[in-house]
């Protein structure tokens, strides 16, 4: 269908003529069998029917929702719905370019990348008058589908069989050579636990440069050589340097605000030579397995955590072991004795930061529910289906702790034995 | 010499640790730096080693208490390059290590004091031109002029790797703590001076340090148009919501529902 809107003036004037005979047929065929609410008016002013606003409540109260939702309902299919305001930007010419190499953990921007990369469009859009482009090396496989919302004007994507793994060194050489290339007037590097720190440092000793760790404020400055001065962290955070900002810098997270009211180009880019050999002096054997009983509860992944609701306490150890789960405990079991002091979550004990949460008889008092502030998905098992722990919870089972892990004991025994035979058929 | 302490007839692997002056976080006194110590307590711990500790700063009494701490591990002298305040020691320690060439280096990843920017490994690496690994968690064997270690990774996990010797590793709170220290041999120990030309860091004596600041609290802005969204955004309270509750449904029913999110996490291995 078009999307050119067609209006009738005689449908329109019959519309405002309430004494008109087919007033009535025509406000259903306009209105979609709702009286309309909102119309153009003949000179192009929006006419409004107060009496067709809102809705009659339960105790026979006319009622306004103001937050159109009611309206929306009601609305013509042509007009746009929440349209995206952002401004598109393009950088044709950059006067100088601002490199980052966000971490990519799991294969996105995190929140760490994208403050980053607020930080490098301050430094870059300093000067309206030559703007500077925000240049993004990613190594290895990614799934970010919005490196243009993130404000990167410039992307190198590096993949391959040879970016895969733990290759300090080549990524160090890679990044020289976008070094000659390119010649960034600032590399902007994450200073995490997730190989942004380290890649950073190995760069700065690699250029030459003293970098500037642990960086959380960015001001402008007149009186410093690169027109920037950094606040870092330094002495263990027992003090603050105020230093001239280098051309290596190593942020914190919240460096800087993220971008959301600009979407950048994120054009993709190549090295012009091709990628350097490095003669590899660190190998890369994998991962290891670790037991997860040895990961301290406050940085464990998977946490299987058991409460008062659980009475099958062989059952439970058995599950955990089978799940591959680090075991956590609330405070009525560690106090009844079930489990050890140091598996205690909550704020008298552990506060821990699991990726998925499993609550098994744990109703969720409140210093439970601190304890477990950080953790993304909760999957709790409770009989109790109004406790505080179900609120939070993002999946809940009703049923007895025992019974339900011993079916998803059951479950995952099955599932390891599909794969074993998958295994032995490839 | 403390009772785990292995016999060390034939010795190696020759191993220097560098240690620095740590400072108690809440008392502010000079003591033993906590990564440095585990460095300490990696060595002795390595299997026909003979360990060697270096140190590159100022001799006065607080930095001697400070280093008769690493002593009371069962340490029977210290190397000290002496070097002047403010002086930058990479020079001195590149001479110093080129001169001694141990095969392995282990060190804290991060000093507690001063710029504590972490960039003394990488540059001695850079001038040494050896290979470099962080967060060292395990040695597991030499042999042949390669190193197989666990580095440790966050979230608990380890990943091996066999890196070519000689090299230089940083530790961090993920490796063993180290032993306590032992008053006696501390008061024991040696302290082997050297003197060595000190470099005055220029760069570091132009920054202004001060008492760390709290960082401010980021502010939570919502962008909406309507004052309605706004309001709601403000006045919610701070609950999950949108959990899925599953009711009357038998265990297995139950099981599969919670197996299916642990698979989509990806957490079962």
């Amino acid at each position: 269908m078009s999307d050119i809107l067609r209006r009738d003036p005689r449908k329109e004037w019959i519309a405002r003529n309430r004494l008109h005979p087919q007033h009535q047929s025509v406000i259903a065929e306009l209105g979609g069998g709702a009286r309309p609410t909102e119309w153009m008016g003949p000179n192009g002013v929006m006419r409004r029917d107060p009496r067709a606003v809102g809705f009659i409540g339960p105790n026979g109260v006319r009622r306004i929702d103001r937050s159109g939702a009611q309206q929306a309902a009601q609305a013509p299919a042509h007009s746009a719905a929440a349209k995206d305001t952002r401004q598109n930007v393009t950088i044709d010419a950059p006067a100088f370019i601002v490199a980052v190499v966000p971490d990519m953990a799991g294969g996105r921007l995190s929140a760490h990348d994208r403050d980053l990369l607020g930080l490098a469009r301050q430094l870059a859009d300093a000067d309206p008058a030559s703007p500077g482009a925000v240049l993004a090396v990613v190594f290895g496989e990614h799934k970010e589908s919005a490196f243009g919302e993130a404000g990167i004007d410039r992307l190198l994507h590096l993949d391959g069989e040879r970016f895969s793994g733990y290759l300090p060194e080549l990524k160090v050489a890679t990044l020289q050579s976008v070094e000659r290339e390119l010649a960034p007037r600032f590399w902007l590097l994450p200073d995490s636990a997730l190989g942004g720190g380290e890649l950073g440092r190995r760069l700065a000793a690699r250029l030459g440069e003293r970098p500037a760790a642990q960086v959380w404020q960015v001001e402008a400055s007149n009186d410093s050589a690169t027109g920037w001065r950094a606040t870092a962290r330094a002495g263990a955070g027992r003090h603050d340097v105020h230093r001239e900002l280098p051309r290596v810098v190593l942020a914190l997270a919240e460096c800087a605000d993220p971008i959301s009211e600009t979407r950048h180009a994120a054009d993709p880019i190549a090295l012009g030579q091709g990628l350097p050999d490095v003669l590899g002096r660190i190998e890369d054997l994998g991962e290891v397995a670790v037991d997860p009983a040895s990961v301290s509860l406050a940085e464990a992944e998977f946490i299987l955590s058991a409460g008062n609701g659980v009475k099958d306490w062989d059952g439970y150890h058995h599950a955990a072991d089978v799940l591959g789960a680090t075991k956590g405990a609330s405070r009525v079991a560690v106090d009844d004795g079930y489990m050890p002091r140091d598996r205690q979550v909550g704020a008298t004990g552990t506060w821990v930061s699991a990726r998925v949460y499993v609550a098994i008889g744990i109703s969720g008092a409140i210093q439970h529910l601190q304890g477990i502030q950080s953790c993304d998905k909760v999957v709790a098992v409770n009989l109790d289906e109004g406790c505080d722990m179900a609120k939070r919870a993002d999946l809940t089972v009703i049923g007895d702790a025992s019974a339900v892990l011993a079916a998803l004991v059951a479950r995952v025994e099955q599932y390891r034995a599909e794969q074993q035979e998958n295994r032995d058929a490839a | 010499m403390p009772p785990n302490a292995p016999a060390k007839q034939s010795a190696s692997l020759d191993v220097a640790v560098l240690v620095s002056i740590g400072r108690h976080p809440l008392t502010a006194r000079a003591r033993r730096a906590d990564q440095d110590a585990r460095a300490v307590e990696m060595a002795l711990t390595l299997e026909n080693a003979s360990v060697r500790l270096l140190h590159a700063g100022q001799h006065e009494s607080e930095q001697e208490e400070a280093l008769r701490g690493y002593l009371g591990m069962g340490i029977d002298h210290i190397g000290l390059i002496e070097q002047s305040e403010n002086a930058d020691v990479i020079p001195a320690l590149v001479e110093a290590l080129r001169h001694d060439a141990p095969q392995l280096i282990l060190t804290g990843s991060r000093a507690e004091t001063g710029e504590a920017s972490g960039l003394l490994p990488y540059q001695l690496a850079e001038a040494l031109g050896w290979p470099i690994i962080t967060s060292l968690a395990a040695v597991e064997k030499v042999e042949q002029g390669t190193a197989v270690v666990l580095q440790a990774l966050p979230r608990g996990k380890r990943r091996r790797l066999r890196i070519r010797l000689p090299a230089i590793a940083t530790i961090d709170t993920s490796a063993p703590a180290a032993r306590q220290s032992a008053f006696g041999p501390a008061r024991r120990g040696e302290l082997a001076l050297s003197e060595a030309q000190s470099e005055t860091d220029e760069t570091l004596a132009s920054w202004q340090f001060h008492p760390a600041r709290k960082r401010p609290k980021r502010l939570k802005i919502v962008k909406s148009s309507s004052a309605r969204d706004r309001f709601k955004a403000a006045a919610a309270k701070a609950d999950g919501g949108g959990g899925q509750t599953l009711n009357d449904v038998t265990p297995e029913q139950g099981a599969e529902a919670i197996f299916k999110l642990l698979k989509e996490e990806g957490v079962l291995r």
